[in-house]
């Protein structure tokens, strides 16, 4: 992200919040396409607008402010349950969140919004106005939103109206429900409280530790909604907090008492004491509980859990997390690659002079440099859970733009990644989805034809397996057509007249560059520029692809990626003189090579099965002598297993990959180099890309291929 | 006061604070009057501090005292129990018709 010299940092923070906050909201107005009444998810997206808003405000960014701030007042009408979400409504959201997100995405370029175009401000203009028909009434003046009312709902009194049941532990976390009330009495004036004690318990049984309070309250403020809510933020998770506001209409008023845990008549009179309700609305109210019972319990339940919910994620959030700058990560993993390096050094010093305390203590420092090492890594890990979640976005507006009703299912979203890896891979992934969506799922009537639910189904799924991360794009489709595919590589000559390859080649077609199938190019894909970049983009991250297709069933696609990029536990072999490294999560087993065991047809009898071997030492043309015995190390990757027939085991080393200078850049089989505590250079093989080699061979010389172990 | 019964009226001195802090010893205080009297008077002049934990044990009490028919008189309530009875909302409750200013305090 290019940054002009003079950027403020805190103006990066309130971009880098922004952006995280439009995420959120674009989660929480899908989730809310599927449950419109949760008040939860509504009040998270009010939080965000709010949030938005009031940090552009203190950077005087005008035109963010005032967009968000029709957005915001539509959806504090959302969740005053004034106005409904549907369909249309989140679709507008989207369109405003993805205004905001412009905007923002100006900011990022220029720090500030001076360049702010006509197109923009046009579009802004659209949706303001689009949004403001929800506004019954017109919008405020950002001061003053809560004064912001419908005059449909002018039948309450003019006060809010604030329900407080107080959880049990509140003296026990140091707070004093009294405290609150005080607060709140700077807010405006308490015009009547009714304590609530009647879940006081006799009195030999009374803790007095415990807290058994809770209130009923009039305040008369002008305080917006999120102020007022905001003085119960430390005590969300222990207290029920529920707020009505000035002039609410008796559906929200049915929908707050059935919230609360008491009975509904007594509730209406403590109303009425307060002031909140006259008797005349109380009797409506309860009258207007029978049509519609339904919909209560519905509304009842879910305000019931936002208090405990809501403000949770933000707090904790807030407390625990620190932004760190991506850079210094790297650079603090640098220098424990570094450390690595240096402690094998002393290692080796030490294991020289022979010196018992000294092996001892460089011993101790290693395996605390491990540690280090490990939880270095782990700072960069982060869940891909995320990542998935943003394919909600493209899939539910590829799917309206193809008229198909396809839903997406996500697993493993917990999977931990490297952080470089998660945001390298976002590319590939998208290409793969829209693929899945636009060739692989069929129209309705097809899929009904042959027996389908009419609704397609995506999946995107990621776990960890043997040192690598393994991503799945999968659909229920069509499936790939091979005779398609065949005749197609015939034609542009990938595949001779005569040859029929097998089904997994070509399968595998599909990544040549060019090559496309779908009868029909639509702008989303099958322009044949795709899958050959999405192979290319993995194989830059050291991770494969592969792919199952069954026609009529549907496909996956299965990305394999490494950990990390940066440092690997290896197993250090010997050939010759020189070393060589192999990711030890790769290492299945090393046996002994008996002479005369028939190593030189090119493969091996393990215990009864067929193991490919490859002689490492013919493959870098060794020409040193050798030990007495060769030893085979067994290796497995992506369900294919092969043995390397080296000279020397010589165990367990960490392994910092530095990568290789361009010259080697045709140089097969090795993935990189790394230092070795002696300071000499050990190469580090490729197991993938050796498999492939030895699969190559196996077939033109028709001897086995790697063993399958799937 | 005359009065040879003791059980009649009694009069509670409460001291220092009234808060979380002190909640398991005060409601120990409070318990030593049980069974209560005709007329109980706490004095509340030297109560330096209420909180809800506080406050808790006296809405107790006061309850208790209806519940057995007695009274219960908060007397010489300092500034800091004013406040809270008043911001509670609770003044009412405790507001007691034949409320005197005793003359033991």
């Amino acid at each position: 992200m290019a940054q002009p010299m003079n950027m403020d940092d805190v103006l990066q923070t309130f971009i880098a919040e922004s952006r995280e906050l439009l995420l959120q909201m674009e989660d929480a107005l899908l989730q809310i396409e599927q449950s419109p009444h949760d008040l939860d998810t509504i009040n998270g997206l009010f939080r965000v607008a709010h949030t938005i808003k009031g940090s552009a405000g203190l950077f005087g960014l005008m035109p963010i402010v005032e967009f968000t701030h029709v957005a915001e007042s539509v959806l504090d009408r959302v969740r005053s349950l004034e106005v409904r979400v549907d369909e249309a409504l989140s679709a507008l959201f989207l369109d405003a969140r993805d205004h905001i997100g412009q905007l923002i995405d100006l900011l990022a370029e220029d720090g500030d919004l001076e360049r702010l175009g006509e197109p923009l401000r046009v579009q802004g203009q659209r949706l303001a106005e689009r949004l403001s028909m929800y506004l019954q009434a017109p919008v405020a003046p950002p001061a003053s939103v809560a004064q912001d009312q419908s005059p449909m709902a002018a039948e309450g009194p003019g006060h809010w109206h604030l329900s407080v049941r107080f959880g049990a532990d509140m003296f026990r976390n140091g707070m004093d429900p009294l405290a609150f009330l005080r607060y709140l009495s700077t807010l405006g004036h308490l015009a009547h409280t009714v304590t609530l004690f009647d879940a006081l318990p006799p009195l030999l049984s009374m803790d007095p530790e415990t807290n058994y309070l809770g209130f009923e309250l009039a305040l008369v403020s002008d305080a917006s909604r999120e102020v007022i809510d905001g003085a119960f933020d430390f005590v969300r998770d222990d207290a029920l907090v529920l707020i009505l506001a000035p002039q609410a209409d008796i559906q929200a008023y049915r929908a707050h008492i059935d919230a609360l845990p008491e009975d509904n008549t007594v509730l209406l009179e403590l109303l009425v004491r307060c002031g909140s309700l006259t008797e005349a609305q109380a009797a409506l109210v309860i009258q207007d509980e029978a049509p519609t019972p339904a919909v209560a319990p519905e509304v009842a339940q879910d305000s019931q859990a936002t208090p405990a919910k809501a403000g949770k994620g933000a707090v904790n959030n807030e407390g625990n997390l620190i932004r760190v700058d991506a850079a210094k990560l790297d650079q603090l993993i640098n220098l424990v690659g570094e450390l690595i390096i240096a402690g094998a050094g002393a290692n080796l010093v030490a294991v020289r002079s022979g010196i018992g305390e000294m092996i001892e203590a460089t011993s101790l420092l290693s395996r605390l440099v491990e540690e280090v090492r490990d939880s270095a890594l782990t700072l960069r890990m982060v869940q891909i859970g995320a990542t998935f979640t943003r394919f909600q976005r493209v899939v539910r507006d590829v799917s309206k733009e193809l008229g198909k009703d396809i839903v997406l299912r996500i697993g493993g979203g917990e999977t931990e990644l490297d952080k470089t890896v998660v945001e390298r891979i976002g590319d590939p992934l998208t290409h793969l989805v829209r693929n899945a969506m636009d060739h692989g799922i069929e129209a309705v009537s097809t899929r009904l034809q042959r027996g389908k639910p009419a609704q397609g189904t995506v999946r995107l799924n990621a776990y960890h397996e043997s040192g690598s991360i393994v991503i799945e794009v999968s659909d229920d489709g069509g499936g790939l057509a091979k005779h398609k595919i065949l005749a197609k590589a015939r034609e542009r000559g990938l595949v001779g007249e005569g040859q029929v390859p097998a089904d997994k080649d070509i399968l595998n077609l599909i990544f040549e560059p060019g090559f496309s199938t779908a009868d029909q190019v639509s702008n989303l894909s099958g322009r044949g520029v795709g899958m050959d970049v999405v192979k290319r983009n993995i194989t830059a991250l050291r991770g494969s692809v592969s792919l199952e297709s069954e026609e009529g069933q549907g496909t996956t696609v299965r990305i394999r990626l490494p950990l990390t990029l940066a440092i690997i536990d290896g197993f250090l072999i010997g050939v010759g003189k020189a070393s060589y490294v192999i990711p030890l999560n790769m290492v299945e087993e090393c046996i002994e090579l008996e002479p005369g065991q028939g190593a030189e047809s090119g493969f091996l009898d393990l215990r009864g099965d067929v193991l490919p071997i490859l002689r490492l030492r013919d493959m870098f043309a060794v020409q040193e002598p050798g030990g007495i015995r060769e030893n085979v190390v067994v290796v497995h990757y992506a369900g294919l297993r092969a043995g390397l027939v080296v000279d020397r085991l010589q165990g367990e080393f960490q392994t910092v990959i530095k990568p290789l200078g361009k010259v080697f850049g045709e140089a097969h089989g090795l993935g990189g180099f790394t230092i070795l505590g002696s300071g000499a250079v050990a190469l580090i093989l490729d197991i993938p890309n050796l498999l492939g080699l030895v699969a190559k061979e196996a077939t033109n010389r028709s001897t086995p291929r790697p063993l399958s172990i799937q | 006061m005359k009065s040879t019964v003791p059980m009649l009226r009694r009069i509670q001195v409460m001291e220092g604070p009234l808060t979380i802090y002190t909640a398991s010893e005060q409601k120990d205080v409070l318990l030593s009057l049980f069974p209560l009297a005709h007329e109980v008077e706490l004095d509340l002049s030297n109560v330096d501090e209420l909180d809800s934990a506080g406050l808790q044990l006296l809405i107790l009490i006061k309850r208790e005292s209806f519940k057995e028919g007695t009274q219960l008189v908060l007397s010489n309530p300092s500034a800091t129990v004013l406040e809270a009875l008043r911001l509670s909302g609770l003044d009412d409750y405790f507001a007691n018709p034949s409320f005197t200013v005793s003359v033991g305090a």
